[in-house]
């Protein structure tokens, strides 16, 4: 099977340049996965709702909320999660004097490198450690930010010296640096700057972050439609184009731009994917999703672009 | 604030010295930035500067900018000679550098050289600076201010970087202000800096002693510490810096693609800053198909194009191939008829994207009357001579 067994995973993080239709794989991994029988659990990490606009549903919470059977939804927030952390592991169960303190530690996060990032990660690590589900999918950072949030663990470990973070880190580290369970998801398009900061990520993520690259989906593949030769009539067809208006009228003259447009765009895309291929590391496959000509958004794309990855996993 | 009617993109260029690009990530800032600096050193003369943040690397080399850190480079009269244009003016470009840029704001409002070092060899400083409030998004301004006020320069481009919030931009010297300024932060370093603990903060102090360990605590404490002798500075440069943004010399250009999520953006953030009473100069509509795909009569043309070619009877495919053998090599029959049959097919897929771009475009249009389009071009933009042609169509 092409991209290791991915929906075998534990731990599924999406990543890739802003822009790319990040949230709507990770969207389709899981809503693959659960159509696969495994309770699955998608998180967005930002605040931003882009995840629960893909779903055409109501804005997510922390608290995870079933869409769909086996399929659950969540949002991360920095807050909530230090509440959770604080009731399960600090046992300070007393939640109007956290208030205040989650006010102040929200703060502290903000300034100090990785706290923010250890409360995130660390819940998704929890929710895999005990067994909450099958699968998790996030619907992680952008490819700038990644290295960031996977790596948040080992930060805290050079910089923390004791304390119960510290301890925490290693089973959160352990999780995530164990390929068998935990994968990253690069999701790029066939251009030039999502196509560079892919092959620039896939090469760093493994130093830095400690979790190995899993598989690239390359996103808004326009499918080759002519061989070569073809190829070189459609370019030939302006020469035609007195007999074509002659035949089926002026509109033909859209017909020939939409054509030539559509053919600019793939050249220059096979150009980034010949690029792309030909810079990621062995081991690491690509999986091909086509541009979707739908007037459709939310989940009728989230359906299609499940639909496209089943295809190229081969599962059904 | 509103405009009436449509101002050209020179007038627009001429009656500003700061323009700020915004918009989501992939949309093609960097590359719309550097054509508005490029149009206003070709045009308008005068010293121009492009401030990038993250070009391409090809379009990084074109414009003399590597990894140098934000020295400003001038784009050379040779590379203008090649494509056989003269500017008026100069264009220089930089790229911002968070880190050095950093650096010498501390050493610009520390107040003496004792907070100075401390700082700067502070464990947590460079891990800090590279993330706290938004710090890439203030940095762009601040250099945005220093270098209007150098006085260098008559316009100046900047590309901002790419965020997760597309207003953190926007935000950012009030955040750097009410970061100084609030209790906060007081609060923090109030333990270490009288090691009396007040009520309120004990507990706090207890819990997070055992989760985060003293020592971490107390080194962020006290980077906090010295970063609270440079709050005078500080806050009053992130006044300055905020008070830029709403000046009449500075005008912001929206970019994005007809595609959902990025026009979506694009209009939040056009109306934020509408809301906020800063200049909306234009919204450029990046790598739009033509709207002349949408007509009635391309799809009539399209469906009847498909019949008169899947006909092996028919005199249309051969009246093509004969047309094409006229004007260059001769062609074969059955490669033309599968050609036609596809490329009929194929246009109703194109023809539907491009109805969904016209309405995100009226959606945009209902925002300020100045809405730039810059069609797909055949090629990535990434020397001068792909930026003029983005300024033809930027000026069309």
């Amino acid at each position: 099977m092409r991209g290791g067994a991915l929906l075998d995973r534990r731990l599924l993080f999406v990543t890739g340049k802003g822009g790319v239709g990040k949230t709507s794989v990770a969207a389709a991994l899981a809503e693959l996965a659960a159509r696969a029988g495994k309770r699955t659990l998608v998180c967005e990490m930002d605040a931003k709702g882009s995840l629960a606009a893909t779903f055409d549903t109501t804005p997510l919470a922390f608290a995870p909320r079933e869409l769909s059977p086996g399929l659950f939804a969540m949002a991360m927030n920095t807050e909530d999660s230090l509440r959770e952390y604080l009731r399960l592991f600090v046992k300070v169960p007393l939640v109007g004097r956290i208030g205040p303190l989650a006010h102040t530690f929200d703060f502290v996060a903000d300034a100090a490198p990785g706290v923010k990032e250890i409360l995130a990660v660390g819940k998704l690590a929890y929710e895999v450690r005990e067994d909450h589900y099958d699968l998790v999918v996030v619907d992680g950072e952008a490819t700038g930010h990644i290295v960031a949030q996977i790596g948040a663990p080992r930060v805290i470990r050079e910089l923390v010296q004791v304390g119960m973070v510290r301890e925490q880190t290693t089973w959160v580290t352990e999780i995530l640096e164990d390929p068998a369970r935990t994968g990253v998801v690069v999701v790029t398009t066939p251009e030039e700057m999502p196509v560079t900061e892919t092959i620039e990520l896939l090469g760093r993520l493994e130093t830095d972050a400690g979790v190995a690259p899993t598989a690239v989906v390359a996103n808004r593949v326009l499918p080759a439609l002519f061989d070569r030769r073809q190829a070189e009539i459609v370019d030939r067809l302006p020469d035609a184009e007195d007999v074509l208006v002659e035949a089926v009228g002026p509109g033909v003259r859209q017909v020939l731009a939409a054509a030539h447009v559509t053919e600019a765009r793939r050249r220059v895309g096979n150009r980034h994917l010949e690029r792309l291929r030909a810079g990621i590391p062995a081991g690491v496959d690509v999986l091909y999703v086509p541009e979707l000509f739908t007037k459709a958004t939310g989940r009728r794309v989230v359906a299609l672009v499940a639909q496209a990855l089943a295809d190229e996993l081969d599962v059904a | 604030m509103r405009r009436k009617g449509p101002v050209p993109l020179d007038a627009l260029l001429a009656s500003k010295e700061m323009v700020l690009v915004l918009g989501s990530g992939g949309v093609g800032k960097t590359t719309i930035s550097a054509a508005l600096g490029l149009a206003a050193a070709v045009e308008q003369g005068g010293r121009v500067l492009v401030l990038t943040v993250d070009p391409a690397k090809r379009l990084a080399d074109a414009l003399g900018v590597g990894a140098l850190g934000n020295t400003a480079t001038r784009v050379p009269d040779e590379a203008f000679a090649d494509i056989r244009v003269t500017p008026r003016g100069e264009l220089w470009a930089a790229m911002l550098d968070t880190k050095a840029g950093w650096d010498e704001l501390i050493r610009r409002h520390a107040p003496d050289e004792r907070v100075r070092d401390a700082v700067l060899q502070n464990p947590l400083y460079q891990n800090i600076t590279g993330r706290f409030v938004h710090s890439h998004d203030y940095l762009a301004m601040e250099q945005l201010h220093d270098l209007h006020a150098s006085g260098q320069y008559d316009l100046v481009v900047v590309d901002t970087p790419p965020s997760r919030n597309a207003l953190s931009v926007l935000d950012a010297p009030a955040r750097m202000r009410e970061f100084f300024g609030s209790r906060l932060l007081r609060w923090l370093t109030v333990p270490y800096r009288s090691r009396l603990f007040t009520v309120a903060s004990k507990p706090f102090y207890q819990i997070a002693d055992r989760v985060l360990g003293s020592g971490f605590l107390r080194d962020i404490a006290d980077f906090f510490v010295l970063f609270q002798a440079m709050e005078k500075g500080f806050v009053a440069r992130a006044e300055q810096v905020e008070a830029l943004l709403g000046d009449a010399r500075t005008t912001f250009l929206v970019v994005s693609t007809l595609e959902t999520a990025p026009a979506h953006e694009a209009a939040f953030l056009a109306r934020e800053l509408l809301r906020r009473d800063y200049d909306l100069g234009a919204i450029v509509a990046n790598r739009v198909l033509p709207p002349s795909l949408t007509r009635r009569g391309a799809a009539t043309s399209a469906t009847r194009l498909a019949a008169a070619a899947a006909d092996p009877d028919g005199a249309l495919v051969p009246a093509v191939a004969a047309a094409l053998g006229a004007a260059g090599p001769p062609v074969d029959e059955r490669v033309v008829r599968d050609v036609l049959v596809e490329v009929a097919t194929r246009f109703h897929d194109v023809a539907l994207v491009a109805a969904r771009e016209a309405e995100r475009r009226a959606e945009l249009a209902a925002l300020t009357p100045q809405v730039l389009d810059v069609p797909h071009l055949d090629s990535d933009v990434n020397d001068l001579r792909g930026l003029m042609t983005l300024v033809a169509h930027l000026r069309a």
